[in-house]
C-alpha cells in the first residue's frame, strides 16, 4: 500500500511538471492557429517551421550563443575550478562566494547589472553584449559542476606524475583532466542547458533586432504565438528526449560511472 | 552455562536472489561474548542485522528469550546495536546522543543525567558531555557509540566490526577495553569481525561463517588447534593442509611418510586432509624426524623465524621456529602425535580452503 | 602547483571583477544618484510609494505561498527518491535538465491552454462532473507558475541531502527505540535542514523577483515587483528608479544568500 501511494505521488509530480509539455507537443500537431481551441490533426506547421526566416534565424542565435558561450565558460570555469581547488580556505571561500553570485542573485537584476554595465562602457547592445552576459552566467555553472571531481581526484597522482618526470601541463592532461572529464562534460551540458532556457538576462542584454528563441516568444505573447514555435519546440525536446534515452540506455556499460 | 537467550531456527535470507544466509541455526547463550567471523560476505552483518531488526529473514523464526521476534521492529527489541562507523547523530552533542534512546523512554531528566555521566566514566570520556561528534577522533567516537548502546540496559548488545576503521594500537587497546565492559555489564556481546585475531582474544564463543553457512562453531582454542574443515584450518591463522591418508586409527600416511596421530573413527586407508599449524612442526637432524627435506626460504618475523621447508615431492611447508636454519640446510621434520588435526575431505565448496590470504 | 594556478585564476578573476562585481556597483550608483549624479536616496524610498509598496507586498506573499508549496510537495518526493535509491543522475535529468529544452516561457504559456475556461483541466473536470476552476489571470495562476517553474529548485538539494544521510544513523535511532515517525522528527528531518534552507532560498529568490510568470497568467493587472522594475527599464527608460528598486530586492536576495551561505558552506546542496 505504502509503496502504491509512493509511486503515484512520483506519478502526480510527474505529470504536474510535463502535462504543459505534453500540450505544447499536443498544440504543435493542432490545425487551428489558436492556443485556445483544437482544430484538428496538422503536421503542416513544421513544414511552415523551416520556411519561417524570423523563426531561423532566432533559433540560429539561440544555438550559437549558447554554444559559443557555453564552450567559453567550460574553459573559463574548468581553468578558474583547478585554480580555486589550489587554494588555501579564505581565498577559495572568497571566489566560491563570488562564485554564487549569479546563481542566487535575481536574474532580473543581473540582466540589469550587465545591461547598467554595457551601456556605461559604450558597447552597442546585440549579439556580442548576450555572449558576454550568457558566459557570466553560466560560467558558475561549469565551476559547480567541476568542484566536485576534483575534489575526489587524488592529488598524489598529480604528484607521481610529475615525480615520474611529466610537466605540469603534461600530468594535468595525461592524469588530472580524464579524472574530471565527466564534470567538465556536465558542466558544459548544463551552461548550454541554460543558455537555451534564458529568456530574463537576454531580455536585458540584447539590443533591437536581435533575437532569441526566448524574446522572440515574449514578443509574441502579445500578438499571438506562431504555431511554427511549438513545433519547434517539440522537434527540440523530442531530439534531446531521445539523446538522452540512446546514451543512458544502448551502451550499459559505460554510464554506470558517472 | 546458563540458557539460551537468543536462538535463530533454520534462517534463510537472500538479497536480489542471491542466497546469503542459507538454512541457518544457531543459539546465543546468555552472557556470552560470540563472535562472528568470516571474510567479507560470509553472511555475519546479516545475521547480526537480523538479531537486531534491519533485516527480516525469507524464512525461519528468530526466538528471544523463547519469544517469537522474527517480525518486531528494531524500536521494540531488547537489543542495541553499535554499528560499522558509529552512525553518530552528527546534529546532537554526546550528551544528546546518549540521551536519544532514554528520552524516547520518558525517563525523568535526573536518571537521564545520571545515565551520561555513568556510561561516559564507563568509556573513560567522563566531560565530553557538550562536545559534537565531529571534533571527536574515531576511538573517541567508537565510544561514544557503545555508551548510547548501553545505556538503554539492553540484554544483549550487537557490535558490527566496531573496531574496523581504528588504527592497531587502538584496536588491540579496544579489545582490552570491550572485555572489561561486558564484564562489568553482565550481559551479552554479538560480536561481528573479519579479524581472527581479534576474535581469538575477545570471544568466549567463535561461529565461523563461509557463503552463508556455519563452517564450526567453538572455543577460541577448539578453532585453532582443532579447526574441522581446511576453510577454518586456513582462515584461522596460518597452517599446512596437506592431502593425506588415514592408514588405521591413530596413523596418517602424510606424503609418503607415516605420522602417528591421536585420531580415530575415520575408517582404513581413507582419503584425508591433515592440518598442521607451522609452530607445531619441529625440525631435526636428517633422518631423525619423520619426513627428510630442505629449508628453501627464511624470513625473521620478530618473535619466530618463518621457513619453507621442501620436501622431496616438491611440497612447502610452512614452519616457525625460534631457532634459525640457514637456506641450503637438511633437516628432518617431526610432529608430535597430539598436533595433528585431521578432517575429512571437502563436501562443499564454501569448505574448502580460501585461494588467497585475506 | 601555487604559481601556475594564478595563471589559471587570473581570467575568471578579471571576469568575475567585471562582469559580476563592478555591474552591481553599477546598480548601486544608479539607486543612490539623480540624474546629474547627485547622491539621493529619493529613489530607493520610491518603494514606500503606494503602487511599488503594494507591488514589493503581493511578490512576498505569492513567493512565500509558492515557496511552502514547494516545500510541502518537494520534501515527500525526495524522501521517496533517496529511499528508493533511484539512479540520481538519470533523475536529476528528467526532472530538471530535459523540461528545459522546452522554453520556459512556452511552457508557462501552456499553463494557459491547461487552466483557460474552456481549457483542457476544464474539460476533463466537467467530463467528471467535478465543477469548474477560474484561475487563470489571477494570483493563484501566478502560484500554480512559480510553483511549476521553481519545485525542481527545492526538490534537488533535499534529495541530495536526503540521499546522503548514512542508513545506519537511521537504523540506530530505531535501534534505541524511534518509532519511524520520531525518526523523522528527530533525525531525518534535522540533518536535512541545510538542504531544506538552500531548498527555500532557490525557490523564494526567483519568484520573489519574476515579472514572466506574472506576465503570461496573471493577465496584464497584476503588477509584482519584478513587473515594475522591468517596466522601469525596458518603458521608461528610468534606470535610477529601476535600479532603486532592484536594490531593495538585493537586500532581501542578499538576507537569503547569507543564511544559506551559514547552512551550506561549499555551495555544493545547490546541484
Amino acid at each position: 500500500m505504502m509503496k502504491f501511494l509512493k509511486k503515484f505521488y512520483i506519478v502526480l509530480i510527474f505529470i504536474f511538471l510535463y502535462a504543459p509539455i505534453l500540450t505544447l507537443i499536443v498544440l504543435s500537431f493542432n490545425q487551428s492557429k489558436t492556443r485556445a481551441k483544437w482544430g484538428g490533426f496538422t503536421t503542416k506547421w513544421y513544414g511552415s517551421l523551416f520556411r519561417n526566416d524570423q523563426i531561423m534565424s532566432a533559433l540560429y542565435t539561440t544555438i550559437v550563443i549558447a554554444l559559443l558561450s557555453s564552450l567559453i565558460a567550460t574553459v573559463l570555469g574548468t581553468m578558474a575550478s583547478i585554480a580555486i581547488n589550489s587554494m588555501n580556505r579564505r581565498m577559495r571561500s572568497v571566489y566560491l562566494g563570488v562564485t554564487n553570485i549569479p546563481m542566487l542573485n535575481a536574474d532580473i537584476v543581473t540582466g540589469i547589472s550587465l545591461m547598467l554595465l554595457f551601456i556605461a562602457s559604450g558597447l552597442s547592445m546585440g549579439f556580442g553584449t548576450v555572449l558576454l552576459s550568457h558566459i557570466t552566467f553560466n560560467i558558475p555553472y561549469v565551476i559547480l559542476s567541476v568542484m566536485p571531481k576534483l575534489k575526489q581526484t587524488n592529488q598524489s597522482v598529480y604528484e607521481a606524475a610529475l615525480d615520474l618526470g611529466a610537466s605540469h601541463l603534461h600530468a594535468f592532461f595525461k592524469v588530472v583532466f580524464p579524472d574530471i572529464i565527466p564534470g567538465v562534460l556536465s558542466g558544459f551540458l548544463l551552461a548550454f542547458t541554460m543558455s537555451l532556457d534564458d529568456f530574463i538576462i537576454t531580455h536585458f542584454t540584447k539590443g533591437p533586432g536581435l533575437d532569441t528563441l526566448s524574446t522572440k516568444i515574449y514578443t509574441e505573447v502579445k500578438k499571438g504565438i506562431k504555431p511554427e514555435m511549438y513545433s519547434l519546440s517539440t522537434i527540440m525536446f523530442v531530439s534531446v528526449l531521445v539523446l538522452l534515452i540512446v546514451v543512458n540506455y544502448i551502451p550499459s556499460k559505460g554510464n554506470k560511472n558517472n | 552455562m546458563s540458557k539460551r537467550l537468543i536462538e535463530l531456527s533454520n534462517i534463510s535470507k537472500s538479497f536480489d536472489g542471491q542466497l546469503v544466509i542459507d538454512e541457518l541455526d544457531l543459539y546465543i547463550r546468555e552472557n556470552e561474548f560470540i563472535t562472528l567471523l568470516g571474510p567479507s560476505g560470509c553472511g555475519k552483518t546479516t545475521t547480526l542485522r537480523m538479531i537486531g531488526g534491519f533485516e527480516t529473514p525469507d524464512k525461519g523464526t528468530i526466538y528471544f528469550d523463547g519469544r517469537d521476534i522474527t517480525n518486531m521492529p528494531a524500536n521494540k527489541r531488547q537489543v542495541n546495536t553499535v554499528f560499522q562507523k558509529y552512525a553518530l547523530f552528527s546534529h546532537m552533542t554526546i550528551a544528546e546522543n546518549i540521551a536519544f534512546g532514554l528520552k524516547l523512554k520518558k525517563k525523568s531528566k535526573s536518571y537521564i543525567d545520571d545515565k551520561i555521566k555513568y556510561a561516559l566514566k564507563l568509556v573513560n570520556l567522563d566531560g565530553y558531555e557538550n562536545r559534537m561528534p565531529d571534533s571527536l577522533s574515531g576511538g573517541q567516537q567508537q565510544r561514544i557509540a557503545i555508551a548510547r548502546a548501553i545505556v538503554n540496559e539492553p540484554k544483549v548488545l550487537l557490535l558490527d566490526e566496531p573496531l574496523g576503521a581504528l588504527d592497531l594500537k587502538l584496536r588491540q587497546d579496544m579489545q582490552y577495553e570491550l572485555i572489561r565492559l561486558k564484564n562489568e555489564l553482565g550481559i551479552t556481546f554479538i560480536y561481528v569481525t573479519h579479524d581472527q585475531e581479534e576474535a581469538l582474544t575477545m570471544s568466549d564463543t567463535i561461529v565461523v561463517m563461509n557463503q552463508g553457512y556455519i563452517q564450526q562453531i567453538g572455543t577460541p582454542e577448539d578453532i585453532y588447534n582443532e579447526p574441522q574443515n581446511a576453510f577454518v584450518a586456513d582462515f584461522i591463522g596460518d597452517s599446512n593442509i596437506i592431502s593425506a591418508v588415514m592408514i588405521e586409527d591413530k596413523l596418517v600416511e602424510i606424503l609418503g611418510a607415516k605420522f602417528e596421530c591421536v585420531d580415530t573413527g575415520f575408517g582404513n586407508m581413507k582419503p584425508v586432509d591433515a592440518v598442521i599449524r607451522p609452530e607445531d612442526i619441529d625440525l631435526l637432524e636428517p633422518g631423525k624426524g619423520s619426513l627428510d627435506g630442505v629449508v628453501t626460504h627464511i624470513i625473521f618475523k620478530g618473535v619466530h623465524y618463518e621457513m619453507e621447508v621442501t620436501t622431496p615431492d616438491g611440497f612447502e611447508w610452512l614452519v616457525h621456529s625460534t631457532d634459525m636454519f640457514p637456506v641450503g640446510t637438511k633437516v628432518s621434520i617431526h610432529v608430535d602425535p597430539f598436533d595433528i588435526q585431521i578432517m575429512n575431505k571437502p563436501e562443499s565448496e564454501d569448505e574448502e580452503a580460501i585461494p588467497i590470504e585475506e | 602547483m601555487k604559481s601556475k594556478s594564478k595563471v589559471l585564476s587570473t581570467p575568471y578573476t578579471i571576469w568575475a571583477i567585471g562582469f559580476i562585481i563592478i555591474p552591481l556597483i553599477m546598480v548601486l550608483y544608479y539607486a543612490f544618484t539623480e540624474k546629474d549624479g547627485s547622491f539621493s536616496v529619493s529613489y530607493v524610498a520610491a518603494i514606500s510609494d503606494p503602487t511599488n509598496f503594494k507591488a514589493l507586498m503581493l511578490s512576498i506573499v505569492l513567493s512565500l505561498i509558492s515557496t511552502i508549496i514547494c516545500l510541502l510537495l518537494a520534501y515527500p518526493l525526495a524522501m521517496i527518491l533517496a529511499s528508493s535509491g533511484v539512479d540520481r543522475s538519470g533523475f536529476i535529468v528528467f526532472i530538471f535538465i530535459l523540461p528545459m529544452w522546452m522554453n520556459f516561457l512556452l511552457r508557462t504559456l501552456a499553463w494557459q491552454t491547461l487552466l483557460e475556461k474552456t481549457g483542457v483541466i476544464n474539460s476533463v473536470l466537467k467530463y467528471l462532473h467535478l465543477g469548474q476552476i477560474n484561475i487563470i489571470n489571477t494570483p493563484y495562476a501566478i502560484v500554480l507558475g512559480m510553483v511549476y517553474n521553481f519545485l525542481p529548485f527545492m526538490v534537488l538539494p533535499i534529495y541530495n541531502i536526503l540521499a546522503k544521510i548514512d542508513k545506519n544513523v537511521l537504523n540506530a535511532a530505531r535501534d534505541l527505540g524511534a518509532n519511524e515517525f520520531q525518526v523523522f522528527l528527530r533525525i531525518t528531518f534535522p540533518l536535512s535542514i541545510p538542504g531544506v534552507i538552500s531548498g527555500i532560498t532557490m525557490v523564494f529568490v526567483p519568484a520573489l523577483t519574476t515579472f514572466v510568470i506574472s506576465d503570461l497568467l496573471g493577465g496584464s493587472k497584476i503588477l509584482l515587483i519584478g513587473n515594475v522594475i522591468e517596466q522601469e527599464f525596458k518603458q521608461t527608460n528610468n534606470w535610477h528608479a529601476g535600479s532603486g528598486l532592484s536594490f531593495v530586492l538585493m537586500i532581501f536576495i542578499v538576507v537569503s544568500m547569507l543564511i544559506t551561505n551559514k547552512y551550506d558552506k561549499e555551495g555544493g546542496a545547490v546541484l
